[in-house]
């Protein structure tokens, strides 16, 4: 996907106006907050939890290499191939080529963020492979040939009129016509048409949560179990994840696991949790002849002891975006690429530069927001500065910020002459306020005064107040 | 007891007012208020730009400035969080002015938790029975953990505290956010100023002023009744000021 984040004001302008957008984000986000609020209130050890979490995470970080070598061990003592990727390129070749010695015809697709960052489907449709997604989120974008807008909920820009006349246009011939107006119509429809594809499909690609080091298994959660399908019907299965997914034990997976449901969509524990350890064994009922991992790293390894390093952390619950008030505001494909909200704010430039990234870590206003909720206690405010830090000393920031910020500074830097100017500026406002308290239009000031009046100076400067006083 | 007056930029040149009934409510308590002469601004706004430079000029400025109080006060959970929390971490590969901005950070305090801590709910001497909306700014809640203290010296005035939807979504200011991204921060701001209106409050007090005048400005543009001051304000009483954004006339 050609990224637009360097255009994110003006995409921000646009989905501030499209009426429909804001209806589909004004319903998910009150939900998405309620949900979390009420399972983490229930649950008076989350923050223990949360600590324990982290702690995980960053033990794992300190051994990467550890566990991704023993990862590769008990995965192929499972009879499971690992594929290293070290680019996206190199991820979707991998995968390309056991579709292609597969004789694929059909890729079945749970749904990976992984296969967004590394755009797969385009690489799979390129190949000439007919990829046929089967969560139900991923499945309403791919026909109306979107990317998504969050990262557990791609369809959450949405609205269930638009979903219901998507699938009238793509399911319906002519005359045959079913009612799909509530949530279980729009459902059963995708169902009735999904399940002829799982069935048809050669390889399954899914992504993965957790990769267990200690089992070689592969853990995905889902709500619809369409990852379990994909995964166990066709011939062939692929896991897509990245190098930070690791995780030593079991035990560890469950601890992520219940930290991971609460905060993305407030469930105990989602629907469905699978765990998946190697090709079909003799004595099992089921399951795909060839399991394959593909593993990307895209960067990832080079933020190690970095100043980003605590990013490593994230598990995807998306809770920094539900309770974002600029991407509750805007959606997520104002962001411009796969990954929206403060964790996209921090990961895209880190994926695809800083120069395309630029606006992203600056269109927040730090209010912690995403920080608080966040399971693994991700600092994505001191992140996002870190960004912005960068983008400065690289000299992104544009001539006219740069230019006014080291006026102030200059100001700033200078008491006796600050106080001077400080002092001709309020004076000069509240004279031209004229007793009427505020502004509604001043020139320089029309990106304040275009929604908000500017309140006037009460008159002097406090410190030249204070001076006059008799205590000065 | 000395305390020393960390007054703020926007206090200085928007609304002096909020310095005064800072220092009155302070003197009350006892102090002794000293306003040290070469602050200007907690270095905020470089800070947040990635102009990690001259924020630390910023600081070490104010670090000398405030050097040998025993109480450092700020009528804003921003400025005050800024001193607390970004200060050590600027200066985390400085051990000499780390320690020094660490010994600043615990002295430093929120003029409200500041005052509920010395008993300040004992010697306010107005009331004000009207109801009130109470907004945390982010810095206060987040950075500061701030909330009870205001809310108990609110009590202590006498006034009806209302509840307002979604109360700890930031305002949409956000420093230089609010002019580099001005749709959004409109949007934000336009629904935290409807969620106050519609709360019926007849005062919306905050101990932010960044916060007040982007939210006062909002307000004053849907010309709702509500009337804006800063908490410090309303606890030495607000007869007679005009709230912020209202002309001398109201
Ligand atoms: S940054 Fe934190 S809150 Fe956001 S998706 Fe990652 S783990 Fe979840």
């Amino acid at each position: 996907m050609k990224p637009t984040s360097h255009a994110f004001a003006d995409n921000a302008h646009r989905a501030l106006d499209d009426a429909t957008l804001q209806q589909a984000l004004a319903k998910a986000g009150v939900g998405f907050v309620a949900k979390r609020r009420a399972a983490v209130a229930e649950l008076p050890e989350f923050d223990a939890l949360r600590q324990a979490g982290r702690a995980i995470k960053d033990h794992t970080l300190a051994h990467l290499d550890h566990y991704l070598l023993r990862f590769e061990e008990t995965l192929q003592a499972a009879g499971g191939q690992l594929h290293w990727a070290e680019t996206p390129d190199a991820a979707c070749a991998a995968v390309l080529e056991i579709c292609r010695d597969a004789g694929a015809s059909i890729v079945a697709k749970g749904k990976s963020m992984v296969g967004e960052e590394i755009a797969l489907n385009d690489a799979l449709e390129g190949a000439g492979f007919e990829v046929v997604e089967t969560d139900l989120g991923e499945y309403i974008i791919q026909i109306a040939h979107e990317p998504p807008s969050h990262i557990i909920a791609p369809a959450v820009h949405k609205t269930r009129a638009q979903i219901a006349a998507l699938f009238e246009a793509h399911h319906r011939q002519p005359g045959l016509a079913r009612p799909l107006e509530s949530v279980p119509q729009i459902v059963d429809e995708a169902r009735e048409v999904l399940r002829e594809k799982f069935l048809s499909a050669d390889v399954g690609i899914t992504g993965a949560n957790f990769l267990i080091a200690e089992t070689g298994s592969t853990v995905i959660v889902t709500n619809e179990g369409n990852g379990d399908l994909s995964a166990t019907l066709p011939r062939v299965h692929i896991v897509l994840a990245s190098i930070e997914k690791v995780v030593p034990n079991l035990e560890d997976a469950s601890v992520l696991l219940r930290l991971l449901a609460r905060s993305a969509t407030g469930q105990e524990i989602t629907s469905y949790t699978s765990f998946f350890t190697g090709p079909r064994r003799s004595e099992d009922p089921d399951g795909p002849e060839e399991f394959h991992v593909v593993l990307l790293d895209n960067g990832r390894s080079r933020l190690l002891g970095g100043a980003f390093h605590d990013m490593l952390r994230c598990i995807r619950c998306g809770a920094c975006l539900n309770h974002c008030p600029v991407y509750g505001a805007v959606g997520g494909h104002a962001y411009g690429w796969v990954y929206p909200g403060p964790m996209g704010a921090v990961l895209t430039p880190l994926m695809v530069g800083l120069e395309e990234g630029a606006p992203l870590p600056n269109a927040s206003t730090l209010c912690g927001r995403c920080e608080e909720v966040c399971p693994m206690a991700i600092p994505l405010p001191k992140l996002l500065r870190e960004h912005r830090r960068q983008e400065f000393d690289r000299g992104l920031v544009a001539g006219r910020s740069r230019w006014a910020l080291a006026a102030w500074a200059f100001l700033a830097r200078r008491p006796a002459l600050y106080r001077l100017a400080s002092r001709a500026g309020a004076r000069l406002l509240h004279k031209l306020s004229r007793g009427r308290g505020r502004f509604a239009k001043l020139p320089l000031a029309q990106a304040w005064t275009a929604a908000r009046d500017l309140p006037a100076p009460q008159g002097d400067t406090f410190m030249a107040q204070w001076r006059r006083s008799k205590r000065g | 007891m000395r305390v020393a007056l960390f007054v703020t930029c926007l206090v200085d040149l928007f609304r002096p007012g909020v310095g005064f009934a800072a220092v009155r409510l302070l003197e009350r308590l006892g102090a002794e208020v000293v306003v040290p002469p070469e602050q200007t601004c907690c270095g905020q706004p470089a800070y947040n730009s990635g102009d990690f430079a001259n924020a630390r000029a910023i600081a070490r400025q104010v670090l000398d400035a405030f050097d040998g109080y025993a109480h450092v006060v700020v009528p804003s959970g921003s400025c005050a969080g800024m001193l607390v929390r970004h200060y050590p971490e600027l200066f985390r590969d400085e051990p000499e002015t780390l320690a020094r901005a660490e010994a600043l950070a615990a002295r430093t305090r929120e003029l409200s938790a500041f005052l509920a801590e010395h008993g300040s709910a004992d010697t306010l001497d107005v009331r004000f029975a009207g109801r009130v909306a109470m907004h945390d700014s982010c810095s206060a809640r987040r950075e500061l953990g701030i909330g009870a203290a205001p809310r108990a010296l609110l009590d202590a005035l006498g006034a009806a505290r209302v509840e307002f939807e979604d109360a700890e979504a930031c305002c949409g200011f956000g420093g230089t956010f609010c002019v580099k991204y001005p749709d959004v921060s409109a949007r934000m701001v336009s629904d935290k100023a409807h969620a106050v209106t519609a709360s019926g409050a007849d005062v919306l007090v905050s101990g932010d002023l960044g916060c007040l005048l982007n939210i006062a400005g909002r307000l004053k543009r849907m010309d709702s009744p509500v009337r804006v001051y800063h908490l410090a304000e309303l606890l030495v009483g607000i007869d007679g000021v005009p709230g912020i954004g209202d002309g001398d006339t109201r």
